[in-house]
């Protein structure tokens, strides 16, 4: 039972970073329809400013991970604006197959010039947070891993405040529902979709952050497996449903922490992917999303 | 009266001999190199039919060439000394070669089917998505066989890849790509591309379409696995991870997608540039104003996000390729 706890709390912990990413993926999804292939390198690149800002502080405290946490979410969220500005926007009325493979092109650049920048060795992440751990009956409690859970808690309720009660955010959900109608009744869509990958990046920033201080070594093509099974949360929990990404994120961390605590552990990188095959098979809508009539 | 695509098969099979009756006289480097630009034509031609012909973007062609690589060198490690030993001797190998690299064919065609019938029904980022990750479940399940040799790798193959298999395989495929294409039957291809639900309502099977498509890019992929593992004796579940798919991908586009002539001349370009480039880095050049050349180090190590940048310029201002020069524009935005 003990055992079966402490799986659980590594795994919601995981979860929790699957979910800030898949977030990115689903808000971008919800506006333009397309996958952001690049997604999983804004979060490499969130790692990498984290660790360059926490280098540059004294010593471990709040404020270093504070510092550190907004400072990376900032340079992505004008890394994403960016991406979207150069790659994307002139792309918009091009078929979806296009702007497929830009997203992939920019992935390789960002990972590619990540090497070139930051060296292709892997780097230590420094402790951006003071390091405690806790025993609470039988349980081994991190500090890190709490401080995974309420920052993305944090970060989860913030983003739901944003969505559904400003006025960016009812704009947002115009957009996604129908963005001929929105830029009818005034919303510049292209205001909105570049807030849309300011946030979505932002919160990838965050995750790479909690990602790295769990996993402690970065390097610049760590994004790509998180970020796949990141989009597989997404899809599981429904693309394009905030709610669902979240969940998605929480349900693969504990299926994934669980398949490699037992003796199956070789296959933990392939479990992501099955369960993607089974959900669009079964349930292409995905846990919480809708199914869609497709109209011609 | 022969058909002209016929004659140019035999042909180009013929000249396949020559090359390798030639093959002695070439540095052992430049036959590696003229040998890998083959088995690339072979990967990028196929692929094209799946997602350049019929518009079903994969990104697992690495994981069906996976399956054929170790496929074929079961069956010329373990199956022939077992159950035919006079094959593994002298000219049997002449023989057993190619009867290897079709049953890694064959494999991959059935992994073909198995990723095929799920996938296919569904479109766009989607299926990408999925193909890519039926690519990571084949390279997972390689590292956990350990009869093939698990995380490690398969060492100890047989060096049977010589030029003319490489290039007469090539020339195969090249014909059977376009002649399939080009027949009545093939222009089905062409219709699922161009526009799913129109060819639907034309009564055209979209799905077996592009299962066929899929199918027969796969079993290419698996014979060009076999004969790359026969090439460089040793294969590893590494070798064949997602960056492998992209560069095949990066082939085709670049090519055009569904302009298989382009596509050759890609795969052709796209094997030499690095080859090239490296061999400017170790080059000492001294020629007068040419100090910034004199290291040209930085070019190779360049040469990842060169290629990245030229996939997004090409999707922003050419996106039907750079060797296409035919109207039948390959991506036309659909209405």
């Amino acid at each position: 039972m003990t055992e079966f706890l402490q799986q659980l709390i590594n795994g919601l912990s995981l979860g929790a970073i699957y979910a800030l990413i898949a977030l990115g993926y689903t808000m971008v999804y919800g506006v333009l329809r397309f996958i952001n292939f690049a997604h999983s390198d804004v979060f490499m690149v969130g790692s990498f400013a984290g660790f360059y800002i926490g280098r540059g502080m004294p010593k471990e405290s709040f404020v270093t991970g504070f510092l550190a946490l907004t400072g990376a979410m900032l340079v992505c969220a004008v890394l994403g604006v960016v991406i979207e500005r150069l790659a994307y926007r002139p792309l918009r009325s091009r078929s979806k197959l296009t702007v497929l493979i830009t997203a992939i092109g920019v992935s390789l650049l960002l990972e590619n010039l990540g090497q070139f920048v930051f060296g292709a060795a892997p780097k230590a992440f420094p402790t951006l947070f003071p390091v405690h751990t806790f025993n609470v009956a039988g349980l081994v409690i991190g500090s890190n891993q709490l401080v995974v859970l309420v920052v993305a808690l944090a970060l989860l309720g913030a983003l739901q405040y944003i969505v559904l009660r400003t006025k960016v955010g009812t704009a947002m959900r115009a957009v996604s529902f129908n963005p001929q109608a929105a830029s009818l009744v005034g919303i510049n869509n292209d205001h909105i979709i570049s807030f849309t990958f300011a946030l979505g990046s932002a919160l990838a920033a965050a995750g790479g952050i909690l990602y790295s201080l769990n996993y402690q070594a970065i390097d610049p093509l760590m994004g790509v497996l998180p970020g796949l099974k990141a989009f597989v949360a997404a899809v599981l929990g429904g693309i394009g449903n905030i709610p669902g990404a979240a969940l998605g994120g929480l349900l693969l961390g504990v299926v994934e922490t669980f398949v490699n605590g037992s003796r199956f552990s070789t296959f933990t990188d392939a479990i992501a992917f099955a369960i993607l095959i089974a959900i669009l098979l079964f349930r292409p809508a995905g846990l919480l999303g809708k199914m869609q009539v497709e109209k011609v | 009266m022969i058909p002209r695509s016929q004659i140019v098969l035999v042909s180009a099979i013929a000249g396949a001999g020559v090359l390798a009756a030639l093959a002695p006289r070439i540095d052992s480097y430049f036959a590696l190199i003229i040998s890998n630009i083959g088995i690339n034509v072979i990967l990028a031609v196929s692929l094209n039919l799946i997602n350049g012909y019929t518009g079903q973007f994969s990104l697992g062609h690495a994981g069906f060439m996976a399956v054929g690589a170790y496929s074929a060198a079961a069956i010329t490690m373990f199956g022939a000394p077992k159950f035919a030993p006079a094959l593994t001797q002298g000219a049997g190998v002449h023989a057993l070669f190619p009867i290897a690299l079709v049953g890694g064919g064959l494999a991959a065609a059935l992994a073909g089917v198995l990723v095929g019938a799920p996938s296919l029904r569904l479109k766009g980022d989607y299926l990408a998505i999925v193909t890519l990750g039926f690519g990571e479940i084949i390279r997972v399940i390689f590292r956990n066989v350990d009869s093939l040799g698990g995380a490690l790798g398969l060492n100890g193959i047989p060096a049977y890849t010589n030029l003319f298999w490489v290039y007469a395989f090539a020339a195969l495929t090249v014909y059977v790509v376009v002649s399939m294409v080009n027949s009545t039957y093939g222009r089905g291809f062409l219709a699922v591309h161009d526009d799913e639900i129109a060819a639907e309502a034309m009564g055209i099977n979209t799905t077996r379409y592009k299962i066929t498509a899929f199918v027969v890019g796969a079993f290419f992929a698996g014979v060009a696995g076999g004969l790359y593992g026969h090439s460089i004796l040793t294969i590893a579940p590494t070798g064949f991870d997602f960056m492998r798919s992209i560069e095949i991908v990066v082939m085709v586009i670049l090519g055009g997608m569904g302009n298989t002539t382009g596509v050759i001349i890609a795969a052709v370009l796209l094997t030499l540039l690095p080859e090239g480039l490296r061999m400017l880095a170790g080059a000492p050049v001294s020629l007068p104003f040419s100090a910034p050349f004199n290291n040209l180090k930085w070019i190779a190590d360049t040469r990842m996000i060169i290629y990245s940048l030229l996939v997004i310029v090409l999707m922003l201002a050419r996106p039907q390729g750079l060797f296409n020069w035919a109207n039948r524009s390959a991506m036309r935005p659909k209405v």
